[in-house]
């Protein structure tokens, strides 16, 4: 944006022997912030599988594939099956439900609305990602749960051939899909944020240039912000996505915490790796919380593998970034 | 600017992480200030005794953290604190090692608080309902699934009971109340609560809630419900509770009948521990049947100099008669007068 006022730096005078100390001293602390951070993120890793070994060995029912989970009894039986599947699950409803929208709040904000609007939509977007998850569970307690009620009964009545929504007890509280929604909402301002910020950058030679080759606004958007911004977006709703995965006390509120695969969403039911964590670790015996920490380990490596796989496809994608263009 | 917001993110978590480290960490007691832990399930009581003692004995601190009984007792063990309160008397392997942190003297557990746990409804139009322990476990395990089923009916002669189906709600973290209402169930109502007590649900159906809060908001916000909950939140969320008959007639929870139903607890610990086994299955008229204990943990030989003092003197408060009568206004239990002059003794033992 501001590239014509920067002037550009002689080579000769970074190069050489005349490096100057103040260049010096910020490369290194740069470095040091960054073996830092991935030393603080492997020990945390290293910690946690340490603390799981002890409960690890004493499992007596298949670590993976096992829904129960009673770590304190005798034998122990406990596995991540139910919890792996609950954490996924109302993650990719949140992400179904608030992707979409983020992405048109983004765009209303950065290419639609005029100027006051969008600062004054921006500011409350972002004021959203303030709000503590407590006051989110809370909020979905209390507010949004028995106000889907009718919205829910509506859906089971006219899909509940699919079996996704299928509820023969004809109970819609305490569901997946209502956790779902509130992460949904709680992880939409971080996606349309960093979303908003990378349709900005979109050079504004390129959306005037198919503008004047008769392009609608719509088919601007289209051919040239959407390909400018897709690694933008995609890193974005990775880290949404991230959000969504560990949130623990919104959704511990809200799910029946039920050890058990269910895919009838609509249900009460459900369980997460974190939700579990967090209602079980004060009453947990020694092999118990062993056992958490097991399941955390699981967490933590479910969302390295997340963010490893979106950066990939960010990777592969580089055509489009900022940088070449 | 994506991968900034990235490192923060990752900072800000590894930077909790390292604070939550550095707070577990931390010295048992110093001067006139101790550190104890444990069951929520007594904090209000706590509370309430720590200010009042604090008030009559300036200069003394007592910090007590309500993280739970299984947390409460761990941080007993690794000698974080003077005295850890729980749901459940220690025992077994826990108890070895707490004995081991008190070096010279065992570990002992010393009943302070009592509790009534109870069965509260949200039914339009009815106020009061009677019900056996069977009755009870088949609706909590899920074999009577309808208000106006005739089990239920036959108990209330008179009382309209609508054709809605009963919606449930139990408790979704790990808890004593949990611990020590299945154990009634169990105790009471073999044939119908087949599935094993302990902290955690484990009976199919119904819905999870969080805290003893959680449940007693479900109950009150949803019609047709039922849960099960300690005394004081049915009574401070004025949800109306059932009248349990064990066999000896239908008993209301009161804090007069819960101690009636202590009574009959019987001591199995030995010397000065005072493990309990309580009753469940209570026929005596007047008692009500679900009652719980709370117990302090401490050592009775091995504090150490300003811990010893300090724990041992406000224990001695807590067994008093005046604390124990500033219980029912909070919505405990006082202990029974026979079962008191045990505890004084106990704790009186503590050096």
């Amino acid at each position: 944006m501001s590239q014509q006022t920067i002037t550009k730096p002689d080579p000769v005078e970074i190069r050489g022997s005349s490096v100057r100390r103040g260049d010096r001293v910020f490369f290194n602390l740069s470095r040091g912030a960054g073996i830092l951070m991935l030393a603080i993120t492997g020990a945390i890793g290293v910690f946690l599988a340490w603390k799981a070994i002890p409960s690890l060995q004493s499992d007596s029912a298949n670590f993976f594939t096992e829904q129960q989970w009673f770590p304190d009894a005798v034998p122990p039986v406990f596995g991540i099956a139910a919890l792996a599947f609950g954490t996924v699950v109302t993650a990719l409803v949140a992400m179904v439900l608030a992707v979409p929208v983020a992405i048109g709040i983004a765009l209303f904000i950065s290419h639609y609305a005029n100027r006051r609007v969008a600062s004054t939509l921006g500011f409350i977007v972002d004021l959203l990602a303030a709000v503590p998850s407590i006051i989110f569970g809370l909020w979905g307690l209390s507010v949004l749960m028995p106000n889907m009620q009718g919205f829910v009964a509506w859906i089971v009545k006219y899909f509940g051939w699919i079996p996704l929504f299928a509820n023969p007890e004809q109970v819609y509280t305490k569901s997946i899909l209502i956790a779902g929604v509130v992460l949904a909402i709680m992880i939409l301002p971080t996606i349309s944020a960093v979303t908003r910020e990378v349709f900005l950058q979109v050079p504004q030679g390129h959306i005037e240039a198919s503008l004047a080759l008769g392009a609608t606004r719509w088919e601007m958007v289209r051919m040239v912000v959407f390909p400018f911004g897709k690694p933008g977006m995609v890193s974005a709703a990775m880290l949404g996505l991230g959000r969504a995965l560990g949130e623990t006390i919104a959704v511990a509120l809200i799910l029946s915490a039920v050890f058990e695969i269910n895919w009838q969403i609509t249900e009460p039911g459900g369980n997460t790796f974190a939700a579990n964590i967090a209602l079980k670790w004060n009453e947990a015996g020694p092999n118990g919380l062993s056992a958490l920490i097991a399941s955390g380990l699981v967490l933590f490596i479910i969302t390295l593998v997340v963010n490893m796989i979106a950066r990939l496809i960010v990777a592969r994608r580089k055509e489009y970034s900022g940088a070449n263009s | 600017m994506k991968t900034s917001r990235g490192v923060g993110i990752l900072a800000v978590t590894a930077a909790g992480v390292l604070a939550v480290a550095a707070c577990s960490s931390g010295g048992s007691a110093s001067g006139n200030s101790i550190k104890a832990s444990g069951s929520s399930a007594q904090k209000n009581a706590m509370t309430e005794w720590i200010n009042s003692y604090q008030q009559a004995n300036s200069g003394s601190t007592i910090d007590y953290q309500a993280n739970g009984s299984g947390a409460g007792i761990q941080d007993f063990i690794n000698n974080q604190t003077s005295f850890a309160g729980s749901d459940s008397a220690i025992k077994d392997a826990d108890l070895q090692k707490a004995s081991q942190r008190c070096g010279t003297g065992p570990a002992i557990n010393i009943p302070m608080v009592g509790g009534a746990i109870v069965v509260a409804f949200n039914v339009a139009g009815v106020e009061k309902l009677d019900l056996s322990s069977s009755v009870v476990a088949q609706i909590f395990s899920g074999k009577i699934t309808k208000w106006n089923a005739p089990a239920i009916a036959s108990l209330n002669p008179g009382v309209k009971l609508p054709d809605a189906a009963i919606v449930q709600f139990h408790r979704s973290d790990s808890s004593g109340t949990t611990d020590n209402f299945t154990k009634y169930l169990q105790a009471s109502a073999a044939k119908d609560w087949t599935t094993a007590p302990g902290k955690d649900w484990t009976a199919p159906g119904g819905q999870g809630a969080k805290g003893n809060d959680g449940v007693a908001s479900s109950v009150k916000s949803t019609p047709n419900s039922v849960g099960y909950m300690e005394l004081s939140f049915a009574q401070d969320s004025k949800i109306p509770m059932a009248a349990i008959n064990n066999g000896g007639g239908a008993v209301m929870p009161t804090t007069e009948t819960a101690q009636a139903g202590l009574a009959s607890a019987t001591v199995v610990g030995t010397g000065n521990d005072l493990s309990l086994k309580i009753d469940y299955a209570n026929k005596a008229p007047g008692a009500y049947p679900i009652v719980l204990v709370t117990y302090e943990i401490t050592c009775e030989k091995g504090l150490q100099g300003g811990a010893l003092t300090l724990t041992k003197s406000f224990l001695q408060y807590t067994a008093s008669d005046s604390a124990q009568g500033m219980l029912s206004g909070i919505g405990y239990v006082p202990l029974p007068a026979s079962l008191l002059t045990k505890v004084n003794s106990s704790v009186n033992s503590i050096s």
